[in-house]
Formats: structure tokens, sequence, C-alpha cells
């Protein structure tokens, strides 16, 4: 199972589209590692710089709509190779939310008013998510300030998780 | 209760139910391309599961960047080339055969009524003109679609869409579409099917039910979907004529597809389009909407006409009525890209391309090509186009570049005008 517990990297807008996650002339790629200086290059967002900004970062919290528009999974692959395995948002685009899941990679929703607070905690320093992938617990902790969040995913998507991901679960099961 | 026509298809191709929202549906066509396909192949090498479930379900073609501008892409098209080879996959089309997927699948009367398809592509969504539920997909569903023609989905729950009224002179299923998409908004249809229904849609040609259908993800649509009817069995009929004996046979088979009267339905949308005028998007967003009037005098840099939404026939038809006799402007690059070969001939042979190159447009080969800003015709930062694509987010077309999308009709009085303007096709005096 792929590691879902690091420092936190807030993203601040909706509809944030898997063009500014990987832009489209990156896509002749052909392999997943070629990606990784990529990552959120084409995202315009203030005092954002991903060269900057993505360093030691392991999860991602941002708003509605996450990974919108293309069907590219090279947004789930530039995240992967960067070592962010999870991503919790208001919402997000299906074909994005699945291909993370397919990928063994874990995209968890939560209410507006969690990720609201979540958001206004930043202020308060580096935040650090720490995941219990089998009790759906995250560990929040900022300083000294801890605080445990539950959340949810489906059984299917769990399924896939703990499969490796939909190629491993359909060989098993079709 | 009575079913929809996604939820028919998806009872036909049943599976397995791994959770209870989640069906796992047999597929009868995968079809790929060479942007996203290569990593799948890659990925069966390694894993030594280099198969496909049937070669003759699954249809190929090199349409994002072809011909090749530069090595990587041409690696791309050899993996694919080498992988259609060495499984016998017919239904490969390679340069000078090939045009943009969503144009020339359904062309080659690959997209049947009831049928589920799948691609590593979002506008996939488009063969739901004919009655099939088909959606875009990642390379991962690909990968195991190719493996073992199945791939999982949601329950399809459905907004149903009623289009009626009456379409004014100079208004095209473009315009409809992007004031759908205005209404609904960039996520109002995510995991769900978009039923795109009424007077409006019966009387549309094929073409411009898959301008429709190919917007759905825009608005995060899994799949347009439209009934089919004796129109989607004429376009078929030189496909089918072997399977049934009468057009009508096939036309009454076709119907039992369509939604049950008492089918349950997500939200149900009537959508009057009598006082609709041309529309275009504004800013990085396609639910960002407004008439093309509003935006009047916006200065363009170039004018891009093709696409899987607009790069057929019929759109280069209408963009030819407004650009006959006419130059664009010295001021405007213009491009326009025949979606398919055979739209490139029946273009040559009614002297609608003469009519752009007279105009001062340059023609490319059949391609995705500027759309997604990978190649011929990629914009500089700072720069304007109008363009009869898809989708106008922050660099879709070039790092740093601004994108209005329209009809052709509009993108092609804006080549001539120098700046955004409504088409002389439009007569505004129905308000």
């Amino acid at each position: 199972m792929k590691n879902f517990s690091g420092r936190a990297l807030f993203l601040d807008r909706a509809d944030i589209n898997t063009d500014e996650i990987i832009p489209a002339r990156y896509l002749t790629e052909v392999s997943k590692t070629a990606l990784k200086p990529y990552l959120l290059e084409g995202l315009k967002l203030e005092r954002f710089d991903p060269k900057v900004d993505l360093d030691n970062k392991k999860v991602i919290i941002t708003r509605d709509n996450f990974g919108c528009g293309s069907s590219r999974e090279h947004a789930a692959w530039a995240l992967e190779v960067n070592g962010i395995n999870l991503v919790i948002a208001e919402s997000f685009a299906r074909i994005f939310k699945q291909n993370m899941f397919n990928c063994g990679m874990l995209a968890v929703e939560m209410p507006v008013k969690t990720i609201d607070y979540l958001f206004s905690m930043r202020g308060n320093g580096c935040i650090v998510i720490k995941t219990d992938f089998i009790k759906s617990v995250f560990l929040v902790k900022i300083k000294n300030q801890k605080e445990e969040l539950d959340f949810s995913i489906s059984g299917f998507n769990r399924a896939l998780i703990n499969a490796g991901g939909w190629v491993e679960y359909a060989d098993l099961n079709y | 209760m009575g079913k929809t026509i996604a939820e028919k298809i998806f009872d036909a191709h049943f599976v397995d139910k791994p959770a209870d929202d989640i069906n796992v549906i047999r597929l009868d066509a995968v079809f790929c391309h060479e942007i996203t396909t290569p990593v799948a192949i890659n990925d069966l090498v390694k894993r030594n599961k280099d198969k496909v479930f049937d070669p003759e379900k699954i249809k190929a073609v090199i349409d994002h960047v072809t011909p090749a501008k530069d090595s990587k892409t041409a690696l791309q098209g050899k993996i694919l080339r080498k992988w259609a080879a060495r499984h016998n996959i017919v239904d490969f089309f390679d340069i000078g055969r090939n045009g943009i997927c969503h144009a020339i699948f359904p062309e080659k009367g690959f997209v049947r009524p009831g049928s589920t398809i799948i691609m590593g592509d979002s506008h996939t969504c488009t063969y739901g003109a004919f009655g099939a539920f088909a959606a875009g997909v990642g390379t991962t569903d690909l990968e195991v679609g190719i493996l073992k023609g199945v791939c999982a989905f949601k329950h399809p729950e459905t907004i149903k869409v009623i289009i009626s009224g009456t379409m004014q002179s100079g208004v095209f299923a473009k315009d409809v579409i992007l004031s759908i998409i205005e209404r609904i908004g960039v996520n109002g249809a995510t995991n769900k099917v978009i039923e795109f229904t009424g007077p409006v849609v019966d009387s549309m040609s094929m073409e411009e039910r898959m301008t429709i259908c190919n917007m759905a993800v825009e608005a995060g649509g899994t799949c347009g979907i439209c009934y089919p009817d004796m129109a989607t069995v004429e376009y078929l009929w030189e496909f089918i004529k072997d399977k049934y004996s009468t057009k009508k046979t096939a036309l009454n088979l076709f119907m039992q597809l369509v939604s049950d009267c008492d089918a349950k339905y997500d939200i149900v949308i009537n959508h009057d389009i009598t006082h609709l005028t041309p529309q275009i998007t504004d800013g990085y967003k396609p639910d960002n909407v407004k008439p093309v009037s509003e935006m009047e005098g916006i200065k363009v840099d170039q004018v891009y006409i093709g696409s899987c939404t607009n790069g057929r026939i019929e759109d280069l038809r209408v963009a030819a009525r407004v650009l006959e006799g006419k130059q664009i402007s010295s001021l405007v690059r213009g491009i326009v890209s025949p979606a398919t070969p055979k739209v490139y001939s029946m273009a040559l042979d009614e002297k609608i391309l003469k009519i752009f190159l007279d105009a001062g447009f340059c023609i490319t080969n059949p391609t995705c090509g500027a759309c997604l800003g990978m190649s011929n015709g990629v914009l500089a930062e700072g720069e304007v186009c109008v363009a009869t694509t898809n989708r106008n987010f922050n660099g879709r077309m070039g790092k740093n570049s601004m994108l209005h999308l329209a009809s052709p009709a509009t993108a092609a009085a804006t080549a001539i005008a120098g700046h955004i303007t409504n088409s002389k096709l439009f007569v505004a005096d129905n308000k």
C-alpha cells in the first residue's frame, strides 16, 4: 500500500483542472517518472510557486471539483511520482478520482466546513496529516496541536487500494 | 419503476456489482489513441500481460499529434502502431487515413445504439449521440478494458435536458450546448449521465448531436446521450444494412433503448432556446458563457476551426458560408483542420477548401492539433484565439494565452473582422 501521510500543501481554488496539474505539452512522455518536474506547472495561483511550495509535501488539500477536464491519468501520475498519494478535497471530477483509486492512491471528499477548518488552521504552521487507512482516520498535526478527523471512502475504492489498483483487482476478479 | 436509456444499457452489459453503487459492465468497444494508450501498453508488457480481450473490438488511431512533431511523439505513434500490428487490430488508422478519434470512429460505423465504449479521452462522451453509453477514462481503466473488456462505473444517475423552442438563424448546436453548460455549471453533472432530448434534438443531424454530447464532460458528465431515431438509423445504414431487413426493423429495435416514461431522473431541465443568441466563452471555464454581442470588439490573434466538437463537414460548410468571397483580417491567423480524411475530401469536392484558402486560412491535415496546445497552432503568451473547440482552460492552447469557444459561424465572422463578432447568418430581430 502506498504512503498516505505527510506534510500538506493547500491549493485554495475550486475547479483546478488537469491541464493545470500537468499541461498537455508533457503528454508526449511515455513514462510516469518523466512527469516529476512538471507537477502543477500550469497552475496560476496567488503566492503559489510549484518549485518552492511542493517541497516535501505529501498531501494536497483543496476545494471543489479538483481534477476536472481531461482524462489524462498523467495528472494522478505526476502526483504519484512526487510522493503525493493523498488528495483531500470538497469534491473531485469523476475521471480524476477514479484514476487515483485505480492507481492505488487515495482521494477523499470532506464537507465544505471541514475543508474550511483545515484551511483556517494553515496559518498556525506546517500541517502534517497522518493517515490510518484501516480505521479511516486522519490525524492532523500542527505544532503541538493534534486532532482526529474521520473519513469515508466507498467499499469498492477501499478494495482497489487494498488490491494495489484496478489492474490487480480486475486480474483477480474478472 | 421504469429505466433510463443508460440503465437499460448497463443492465444489458452487466458483469458484476462489487459494491452497492458500482457496476462492472462488459465493453462492446475500446477505442485508443497515441497519447493515453502507450503507457497502458508499456505497463501490460511489463506485467507480462501483453494481450487484448478482442482485437475486433479495439479500434486505434493516431490523431493528437500527427504527423509526429518530434522524437517523443514519434515514439508514441510507434508504440501504438507496433502494438496494433502484433495484436491484429485491423481498425488502426495511421497517417493518411487518420482523423480525430471522435469524428472518425462514428464515421466508420463503429458506434452503435446501445453499445458500451470507453476511451482514454474525456470527449468520448461524444458517442452518446448514437444512443451509446460512452465514457472517457484514464489509462488504467483503458488498460483493464484492453485486457479484460470490462470497466467499472457508478450507477448511471441521469440529468434529463429537454431542449425545446426554435433555433434562430445563425444559432447552432455549439451555442445550444454552451448555454446548457452555463446553466448546469462545470461540475453540475459530475458522475451523471446527461440525456439530451426534446424536439430540438429530434430535429438535429447526427453531427449536431455529436457537438452537443461532446461537451457533456465540460459540465462534469460521464456521458451525454441522445435517443436513437431514424436519423441514427440513416447515418448508420450502410454499416448495418446486412444485419436488419429494413430501416424500420432497425429503428424498432433501437427504440427499445429509449428511456421509459416513468424512468427516474436526478433532475429534469427544460431548456428553451427560442431566444438563444450566438454564445461564446469568456475566461478560463467552459461555463463562463456570454452572448457574442457582449464580447463584441475583443481583438483576436488566431481563429481555429476544427476539433472533435466542430471539425465535421457541416461545421466547415457553415464557416464557408460566412467566409465566401471574403478575406480574413491581416491581423488574424486562420487555421482550419477538417476532422477526418472523409471530411477533407468532401470539403474538397464541395469547393469549401477553396473558400477557406481564398479567405486566407491555413488548412491542416486532420488532427487534434492546437485544441489541446500540442501542435499546429499553439499560441504565444498573451495571445487571444477564438476556437470551435471544447475547452478554454488557462494554457490549454498555449501557456498564458486566452481561448474563447464559439460556433464555426462566429469563429469565421471573427476571423474576417479581426475581433469577436456575430456572423452575418445571425439576424437579431426576434428578441
